[in-house]
């Protein structure tokens, strides 16, 4: 069900400006994978890459190959919709649909966007709120505004819409800064149990947070303010950040960095 | 008590004299009753020069009075204050008085035989008559036009928010900007031009394209006030699960923003309800009913009372009718106001927990 991604030489544009540059890696089914990096080096827009959405925003473009299981994501006649349907995104912000109900945010990906049984309907949102670990807080409350929530129920709530729709591949874009230290833990504690599903790849600004949840991390910075950011290295989390192969990448992680 | 007893005590750099709370109240029937007075003494007619004489001693006095007892930076803070106070009164008071009057003049003939009957044979100097025939007109000529306008204003404003880029949208804002100022009377022209070309007789579908043409740029801005208001993320939350964009805007930003578009357009419906140059031009004006709005002349509202005012040659009957009616358009653009807000309250994201 998981699927592995393999990304080579990629360059992503907004209107003029090179974000990021020439980036190749491989990220494998069932694991978890944290990108890390100082602000502005292109994390964010690299994940963006990765399901198409970077496009959205206007002046947004790619060159280069995603390969999702050998498929490219960028091929001519590749519909973006079906991509962010096998990968899905949760954004930093917890952004639940403010005129749906706890139930009618989870079931937005399956009634808007593709076919379903009604029958089914009910048993998939029990699944994925119970898969988001927040089943037993809003079991008596499903018809009520999603907006009530605390930030990181909402967060939850995100997750659970975004895992109703069975993606191979779940994007985290800082997932929990938003949060505080006991929503953190739910939601990493989410992600070592999704991982046996699906594929993660996560972004983040907390350096034990990357080092708690994955398996691989990636650093990426950029030369100087304006210029592209690029991957430095990537390797298993452990060694990165014990034995890292790239000063810089030391630098970064022992806070000597700049 | 000694000088050293007051040194010994700590002066407060907090405290420093204050008016009691009830001074501006003070303050203001006291310069009322100093402006009764000039206006009695003076000899002034005018109720209104003793208002603003009233007005004046008001802002006056409280910059003196606080200047004198709390120092200047107070009386700076409460002029500010009563002047805002004393526009506001300024306000409503026209407002106010123009409800009164009208309501004071319309209920003379305003019953259920007024609101069912037309003008029919009766003159237009006569008593009796109704406005049956013009509410009819209103209702259809102001209900094709928003069928019209409000899903092409919609859309529209879908178009500029959510697609538009580069010159083409450019063009299209700049254009609804022109089309905002379009006097009615050129609309009514307009639409006109185009009745004579094709020698047409005045009907009421004619007037609700004029008025279409003066509702469609309103819908549209506010409209698209409302989409910018929708938050980016819900899109993107929307598209990252795979949703089509035309279903995003359609179950996602939509519904968000709904009560803010119904309320645009409920305010541009108000506005053409009570347009009178382009039905005068395309619609003529009808005393008697005619529920067919693509044949033949038909009455409205607003131009109903303009005719009874402009060919009654002085009749009291036709005056009270006029006012009869101008109560009932008032009390239309109200209830549908009322309708807005209950909508805008209705659909509003909730947040409730």
């Amino acid at each position: 069900m998981a699927k592995r991604i393999d990304v080579s030489g990629l360059t992503a544009y907004y209107g003029s400006h090179k974000a990021i540059e020439d980036i190749s890696m491989t990220v494998e089914p069932r694991t978890v994978t944290a990108f890390i990096g100082p602000s502005g080096c292109g994390k964010s827009t690299f994940l963006r890459t990765l399901n198409r959405m970077h496009e959205v925003t206007p002046g947004g473009r790619v060159e280069g190959k995603v390969l999702l299981d050998d498929e490219d994501l960028y091929g001519h006649a590749i519909d973006p919709v079906s991509v962010r349907r096998e990968i899905g995104m949760v954004f930093q912000r917890p952004n639940p649909f403010p005129t749906m109900s706890i139930f009618d945010n989870v079931a937005a990906g399956l009634r808007l966007a593709g076919s379903y049984k009604k029958s089914e309907l009910t048993d998939v949102v029990e699944k994925s709120l119970k898969g988001a670990n927040l089943w037993n807080e809003v079991k008596d409350r499903l018809n009520k505004p999603g907006s009530g929530l605390s930030g990181g129920q909402q967060q939850r709530l995100c997750i659970a819409r975004a895992i109703a729709v069975e993606p191979k591949v779940l994007l985290m874009d800082e997932p929990c800064s938003a949060l505080d230290p006991i929503s953190t833990l739910a939601i990493e504690d989410l992600i070592g149990e999704l991982k046996e599903r699906f594929t993660i790849v996560i972004v983040t600004h907390n350096m034990q947070q990357a080092a708690r949840v994955s398996d691989r991390t990636a650093f990426f910075n950029l030369a100087a303010v304006g210029q592209p950011g690029k991957l430095i290295e990537i390797d298993d989390t452990e060694r990165i950040f014990s034995n890292p192969s790239v000063q810089a990448t030391e630098d970064y992680i022992s806070g000597r960095f700049g | 008590m000694s000088n050293a007893a007051v040194a010994d005590k700590p002066v407060s750099t907090l405290q420093g004299a204050t008016l009691p709370k009830w001074s501006p109240y003070a303050i203001a029937g006291g310069s009322i009753v100093v402006a009764v007075l000039i206006g009695l003494l003076g000899s002034l007619d005018s109720k209104i020069q003793w208002g603003l004489i009233a007005a004046i001693l008001f802002v006056v006095g409280t910059y003196v009075i606080a200047a004198r007892v709390e120092g200047s930076r107070q009386a700076k803070d409460r002029i500010a204050t009563s002047l805002v106070w004393v526009a506001f009164l300024l306000a409503v008071v026209p407002l106010v008085s123009l409800l009164w009057t009208t309501i004071a003049r319309g209920v003379k003939v305003l019953d259920i035989y007024f609101l069912t009957h037309s003008m029919g044979v009766v003159g237009d100097t006569e008593p009796g008559g109704g406005i049956y025939h013009a509410i009819i007109g209103s209702l259809e000529q102001v209900g094709l036009a928003t069928l019209i306008g409000a899903p092409i204003g919609v859309l529209t404003a879908i178009y500029l928010v959510e697609y538009g880029q580069g010159k083409l949208s450019k063009a299209i804002t700049f254009f609804v900007d022109v089309m905002t100022g379009i006097p009615s009377i050129v609309a009514g022209l307009f639409i006109l031009s185009l009745m004579l070309m094709w020698d047409m007789q005045p009907f009421g579908f004619a007037g609700s394209c004029a008025l279409a043409i003066l509702m469609m740029p309103v819908v549209v801005r506010s409209t698209e006030e409302m989409l910018k208001l929708v938050p980016n993320e819900l899109r993107e939350a929307s598209l990252a699960l795979g949703i089509p964009k035309w279903r995003t805007i359609l179950k996602v930003v939509l519904p968000t923003a709904i009560g803010g578009i119904t309320t645009g357009i409920m305010l541009s419906v108000a506005r053409i309800a009570g347009e009178t140059a382009p039905v005068l031009l395309l619609v003529f004006g009808n005393p008697f009913i005619n529920n067919d709005p693509f044949h033949g002349a038909q009455a409205s509202l607003p131009l109903y009372i303009y005719q009874q005012f402009a060919q009654s040659a002085g009749s009291g009957a036709a005056y009270d009718r006029a006012w009869a009616a101008s109560l009932t358009l008032i009390a239309f653009v109200m209830i549908l106001n009322l309708v807005a807000r209950g909508i805008a309250r209705w659909k509003a994201p909730k947040t409730g927990r």
